[in-house]
């Protein structure tokens, strides 16, 4: 195991304490660990704060006859209670599409979906209020599966498509053909803390709103727009949350605009806070899929044409499906160069809760597809798996052009593949497998090493942008404000060592303050693993707007040239002058020099033809890969992780640390969805497994016994990111696709590895036992 | 008698003369006390975000145990130290060990869990040397983390102990066992709230006198079942009833053939014990919940309850298990099996009570097995359970007990398969006769944790890992991917 304890950080002359490239802590760290971390529900409550309950519709489609809130109004400790009708604004919070209503009007569409509140004195009194109103249904007919909905072309968003080359001929011609569907299973977001909103109504039409969110900016405007007033009015602030993964993007905005609507109308402080059922069943997850595929290649394994149908189950709306299913068909082709690739996308509408954004925004379920395609591609031929990728690696001068017409210009994927096929000793290891297999009648070891290229953008263009805003006090000391939200990744931790390198100060003189978007306006949300490459940029961008006054300032007093103002770690020469920070600012203080500034910035070179589906969506690709060890027991499908070997490529880590934080726990987490955490509804179309009792994240033990972890030393962003790093946030979550794949092929060894197992995800014992049974029987004939 | 709860928090005694008698502690810590540290991840014990650490007095010195304070109920503390997040770092604010290394390693990342961690830790550090990484396992299996993937907070874990032992909290801790001494008596405790009513008897005839007059109370062992019903189905539970205080309860012997295990005993004091005489059982008992639940949670209970999925009624019943139920001053004694009567329905009448469990010591040459499927490994919820006890002699099948959860209504024998091995040659032909029998013992359910036909396929399957396990000569193969593996050879 690496040694992740911290490098002595001394401020010795040569280097400022915590800057970039450093492993500096976790701000809060030491606040998490004794509990003084503040979230949202740690707020001391004003006196008299409300407890909103949420009222959820008990059937997966149907109409509202009548809602009957009577006997909850008079309720005990019961202040209000909130429907449809009670809108001062729009009924609706959706993220673009204005089909996600705050309160089910006439229509119900999945178990879980929120329908009236009632918000009282204690969530007891609150929660039993609730349990008293009637509501009189008119079921009707209801589609609760991907299956269900393509049948009847049930869709959110129309069908889309992406083309490039003559996929049908190279079918035709291939000398192998292999056709399959793939399931892939969705995911819940199980963020240990669960979704809250805490709202203290202000003066006139304001509000203020403690939302756990990533995207505050949305949640203001959805905000707004429910209590029918203008964004101006409406303040959001978050300070961390204990987790988010993409589940907190879109979402918050119905709790937040729940607790708005109550703290406006009561005049009192009124909070949303979800517990854990409540929580699974309410919010969307990751998208689950039905994937065909039809792959034709050569002798050596190269795909020479492949159609993939890719059908995902939006849910009820259309939340931010369409830009994950679209995220899904940029990665169909992960490190592979499809040459004649088709695919086709279908959005489908369920009587399920909405889906949403989850780390990796559908790139994970397009690269499990093509990485089963490999394996199928290998079983076939009897040849290692590994063997195969390689050969339908993208080139770096030839073969590079992704089936949306972006050329890859900065690929490394041969380069780390190699690197870590030769750190993990995989040829050996995987022969020591087969090896031991042969005598080995029940427990089976199988090994797979897997690539991850992701595409680093919003797809959607214009959400690459960001602000941020620095101010600088007369002792020197600073304040650093963002767009970017914290939800454990360490944004704000890098933010402020970029502020601190710019500014040549030891980071504690940075003060990390909270998302707010009264102080920066018209965020996009931290997602897309865009977090710190944008405002990183973007408050660097405010600190050198204050550091040039600065340099300018004292070139102008001492009488010096711009460029012999130099900027050393704590202090400032200044022709022969030296000064410290506070110094200086406190000159220019005098001299009225503004010491606050805010940045900005805009991704360059993207371009993107969403009609097309062509151009260049991503700024860069970020790289990695992972082998995966485990043992099976064929006779009861359960396995384990017995060792990981992971080699990733963050650029040129901003904080090393931080990253093997993030890497890690992606893996961990990518391990988790494509194993042990199913996603199991009832026939009656409610969640079954909304609880951690029966959705099982990965737990301690998961973590395999041998752990070796490792960025890539030679990473380096060939863009112009800040100081040269990657974005780290989701592309290692497809790292855990490798688990995926070791299984299969701990699977195959039962029918001589000639048989594909075509295991799904997740691939619970269950379906491991299945396969492995299915396999026996095909290879007995 | 005694009006109120007596316990040490923040160094002091705190009176609570009057409380709900079912307000989780949880809920107190952070609604009441405003002591925001201890989270709240889910309520409903299985994800540890809101650990903490219980000090008790026992025989004379200090034990400590992590609990979750989310189904813990209030006046259960009486007579204990509740320790949480905030009473580790010293008053100048200097961290723990257990902190400093989180922090160090990077322990933390979105931080939600992180005070839950940090109390399993701390209570395996005041507790135990130095772990194998097996044993930090168990230890942190009941706390999730969906961030850092674990890795750093296994550092922690080991790197803690860089620090030497507890001399602060030692020295504080001569002073807390003055004070728990002072509130340790054998009367019993009472509380009242809104016309809801606790008692915690000390002595097992004050148990048996406030149940006859109170029959409608709820008994609250470790409330890791009951807990649930007040804070997932948000149930009323009227009067109250705790075990936990019960001395003769808390006792286990070996007595004229049998472990006689009290009612009050926890998972975690029995399980040495069982262990011993069983080592497979000892392994089921290491999947049970987690730590925390097992430092709570009682085989009593477990029994008691009634459910087809409790784990250790398929083991019980397999080795023979007998059950001591007692009302009032009557007693009786029978076997565990016909305490399952239905779903829903077990042998216990009205005011009365389970007293012990006598789990029969293994006769030489038995072979013992108990096998636990389950989607995730630690803290899961049976999909099916099995156990399996035989006693082959010289080849032949003398006499075989199978005993599945989760694949009935009740925890069930398998009289079909049974029938097909007893007096046979303990062989692969036989038990292939005997796994094509069960489908007329079982018919078990699709839910959310396997499939009708996964359970059923998985149990035939099972029966023919007992198999293999019990029958191999010479150089033995590998059966299992957890656990200690060589369990399956002993
Ligand atoms: C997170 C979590 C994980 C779990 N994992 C498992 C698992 O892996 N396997 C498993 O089998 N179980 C599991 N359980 C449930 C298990 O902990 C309980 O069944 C436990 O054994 C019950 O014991 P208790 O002392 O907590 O009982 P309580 O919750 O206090 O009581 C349980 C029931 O028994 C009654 N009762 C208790 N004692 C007596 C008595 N002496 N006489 C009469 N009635 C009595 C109570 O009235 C109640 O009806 C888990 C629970 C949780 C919260
Ligand atoms: S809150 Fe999850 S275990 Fe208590
Ligand atoms: S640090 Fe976020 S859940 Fe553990």
């Amino acid at each position: 195991m690496s040694d992740r304890t911290m490098a002595n950080e001394k401020n010795n002359a040569g280097i400022i304490q915590g800057g970039v490239h450093q492993n500096h802590l976790h701000d809060s760290a030491h606040k998490h660990v004794s509990g003084t971390a503040i979230y949202i529900d740690d707020l001391p409550e004003l006196p008299g704060c409300l407890q909103v309950y949420i009222g959820m519709s008990e059937k997966p489609h149907a109409k509202i006859k009548s809602i009957d809130v009577s006997a909850a109004r008079k309720a005990e400790g019961v202040a209000c209670v909130l429907t449809a009708d009670d809108i001062p604004g729009i009924n609706d919070y959706s993220p673009v599409m204005g089909d996600d209503p705050i309160f089910a009007n006439e229509l119900v569409e999945y178990v879980g979906q929120s329908m009236f509140a009632v918000a009282a004195d204690s969530i007891d009194n609150a929660r039993a209020a609730a349990s008293l109103v009637k509501v009189d249904y008119e079921e009707l007919p209801a589609i609760l599966t991907i299956e269900e909905a393509l049948e009847k072309e049930s869709y959110v968003l129309s069908p889309n498509e992406m083309k490039r080359g003559d996929s049908a001929t190279a079918l035709e011609r291939a000398e192998n053909r292999l056709k399959d569907r793939i399931l892939i299973g969705g995911q819940d977001h199980f963020y240990l803390e669960g979704h809250i909103a805490l709202a203290i109504p202000g003066e006139d039409d304001d509000v203020l709103v403690h939302s756990s969110t990533q995207h505050p900016s949305e949640v203001q405007h959805n905000v707004a727009k429910a209590l029918g007033v203008s964004d101006h009015c409406v303040t959001i602030e978050i300070r961390r949350m204990g987790g988010g993964f993409g589940g907190k993007e879109s979402q918050p905005a119905l709790f937040a605009s729940v607790a708005a609507m109550v703290a406006k109308k009561t005049g009192k402080a009124a909070k949303v806070r979800l517990d854990r059922d409540d929580d699974m069943e309410m919010t969307g997850k990751r998208h689950d899929f039905i994937m065909d595929y039809d792959v034709g290649f050569d002798a050596s394994g190269r795909i020479e044409g492949i159609e993939f149908i890719q059908a995902c189950r939006a849910g009820n709306s259309a939340d931010l499906t369409g830009a994950i299913a679209d995220r899904a068909m940029f990665h169909a082709d992960n490190a592979y160069y499809l040459e004649n690739v088709t695919i086709k996308s279908y959005r489908c509408k369920t009587n399920t809760v909405s889906n949403t954004a989850f780390r990796g925004f559908g790139g994970p379920q397009g690269v499990v597809g093509i990485e089963r395609v490999i394996d199928a591609i290998a079983n076939h031929l009897g040849k290692d798996p590994l063997e195969i990728r390689k050969v339908n690696f993208y080139g770096t001068t030839d073969r590079n052009v992704t089936p949306y017409y972006m050329t890859v210009e900065d690929n490394v994927i041969h380069e780390l593949v190699v690197e870590l096929e030769a750190d993990a000793d995989y040829a050996a290891r995987r022969a020591d497998i087969r090896a031991f297999n042969e005598n080995s009648p029940f427990v089976k070891k199988g090994i797979a090493l897997t690539p991850v290229k992701f595409g680093i953008s919003f797809t959607t263009t214009f959400l690459n942008q960001a602000g941020a805003l620095v101010h600088v006090y007369t002792d020197g000391s600073v304040h650093l404000n963002h767009g970017g939200t914290e939800m454990g990744q360490g944004l704000y931790t890098k933010v402020a060592q970029v502020v601190a390198e710019e500014f040549q100060i030891d980071n504690n003189r940075v003060k990390i303050t909270a998302t707010n978007t009264g102080k920066v306006p018209n965020t996009s949300a931290t997602a897309a693993s865009s977090g710190a490459d944008m405002n990183g940029m973007a408050a660097q961008a405010a600190a050198r707007t204050i550091r040039n006054r600065l340099t300018d300032f004292a070139a102008q007093k001492f009488q010096v040239k711009a460029d012999e103002v130099r900027w050393l770690p704590g202090r400032i020469q200044v022709g022969a002058e030296e000064m410290t920070f506070p110094d200086l600012v406190k000159q220019a203080y005098l001299a009225r020099i503004s010491l606050s500034s805010t940045g900005y910035y805009a991704t360059p070179k993207i371009h993107y033809d969403a009609q097309k589906m062509q151009g260049r969506p991503f700024y860069y690709f970020a790289y990695g890969a992972a082998v995966t060890e485990v043992e099976v027991d064929t006779l009861t499908g359960e396995y384990k992780v017995m060792r990981t070997d992971i080699l990733h490529d963050v650029g040129k880590s901003l904080n090393p640390t931080i990253d093997l934080g993030q890497v890690e726990g992606a893996y961990i987490q990518g391990v988790g969805w494509l194993t042990t955490e199913e996603l199991v509804w009832h026939p009656s179309g409610k969640l079954w497994t909304h609880a951690p009792s029966t959705y099982k994240i990965p737990a301690c033990s998961d973590r395999a016994p041998e752990f070796n972890v490792r960025l890539w030393d030679k990473g380096k962003n060939a863009e112009e990111t800040i100081y040269r790093s990657k974005a780290v946030g989701e592309p290692p979550l497809m790292l855990g696709v490798s688990a995926l794949m070791a299984l299969s092929d701990a699977v195959a060894s039962v029918g001589g590895y000639k048989i594909h197992p075509g295991l799904n995800a997740p691939a619970t014992p269950e379906r491991v036992l299945d396969a492995v049974d299915r396999v026996r029987e095909a290879a007995a004939g | 008698m005694s009006e109120g709860i007596r316990f040490v928090f923040r160094g002091e005694v705190r009176e609570i003369d009057k409380i709900d008698p079912t307000l989780s502690v949880l809920r107190w810590l952070r609604e009441v006390e405003g002591a925001s540290g201890t989270k709240e991840g889910c309520a409903e014990g299985d994800c540890g975000a809101c650990t903490v650490v219980l000090g008790e007095l026992v025989d004379g010195s200090m034990q400590y145990r992590a609990v979750n304070a989310c189904i813990q109920f209030m006046p259960t503390l009486h007579g204990k130290q509740l320790i949480t997040v905030e009473d580790l770092a010293s008053p100048d604010g200097a961290l723990h060990p257990v902190q400093k290394a989180m922090v160090e390693t990077s322990g933390s990342q979105c931080g939600f869990c992180t005070p839950g961690f940090v109390m399993s830790m701390f209570a395996m550090k005041v507790s135990e040397g130095r772990p194998s990484r097996d044993r930090i396992n168990d230890v942190l299996a009941g706390n999730l983390c969906r961030c850092t993937g674990y890795g750093p907070i296994i550092e922690a874990s080991e790197k803690m102990y860089d620090a030497g032992p507890e001399t602060a909290f030692l020295e504080e801790e001569k002073r807390v066992v003055a004070l728990l001494e002072g509130l340790s008596s054998d009367a019993m405790v009472e509380t009242a709230d809104k016309g809801r009513r606790y008692f915690a008897p000390a002595r097992v005839d004050d148990l048996a006198r406030v149940y006859t007059d109170n029959p409608d109370a709820v008994i609250v062992a470790g409330a890791t079942d009951v807990g649930l019903w007040v804070t997932k189905m948000h149930k009323d539970l009227g009067t109250v009833i705790y075990l936990g205080r019960v001395k003769e309860l808390k006792e286990m012997r070996v007595a004229s053939g049998y472990l006689e295990i009290g009612a009050g005993v926890s998972y975690t004091d029995a399980w040495d014990e069982i262990k011993k005489h069983y080592p497979d059982f000892g392994e089921l008992i290491r999947r049970i919940g987690s730590t925390q639940v097992r430092n709570a949670g009682t085989i009593g209970g477990n029994v008691a309850n009634g459910s087809p999925i409790g784990d250790t009624p398929p083991a019980l019943i397999a080795a023979g298990a007998r059950l001591v139920l007692r009302k009032g001053e009557e007693r009786r004694e029978i076997d565990l099996e016909s305490f399952f009567i239905d779903y829903g329905k077990q042998d216990r009448g009205i005011g009365e009570f389970v007293e012990m469990v006598k789990l029969p010591l293994p006769k030489a040459g038995s072979k013992f097995r108990s096998y636990k499927i389950s989607k995730r490994f630690d803290q899961d919820i049976s999909a099916a359970c099995g156990a399996f006890m035989a006693d082959i002699e010289k080849g032949q099948v003398k006499d075989i007990r199978i005993c599945f959860g989760g694949m009935a209504g009740t925890p069930a024998r398998a009289k079909h398969t049974e029938a097909a091995l007893i007096g046979k040659t303990w062989d692969e032909e036989t038990v292939k006769t005997a796994m094509a029998e069960m489908v007329k013992d079982y018919n078990p359910l699709t839910d959310m944790r396997a499939s009708e036909a996964y359970r059923a396929k998985v149990a035939r399957n099972l029966l023919y890992k007992f198999f293999v396990e019990t029958s191999q000569v010479g150089e033995k193969v590998n059966t299992r991917v957890v656990g200690d593996r060589e369990l399956a050879h002993v």
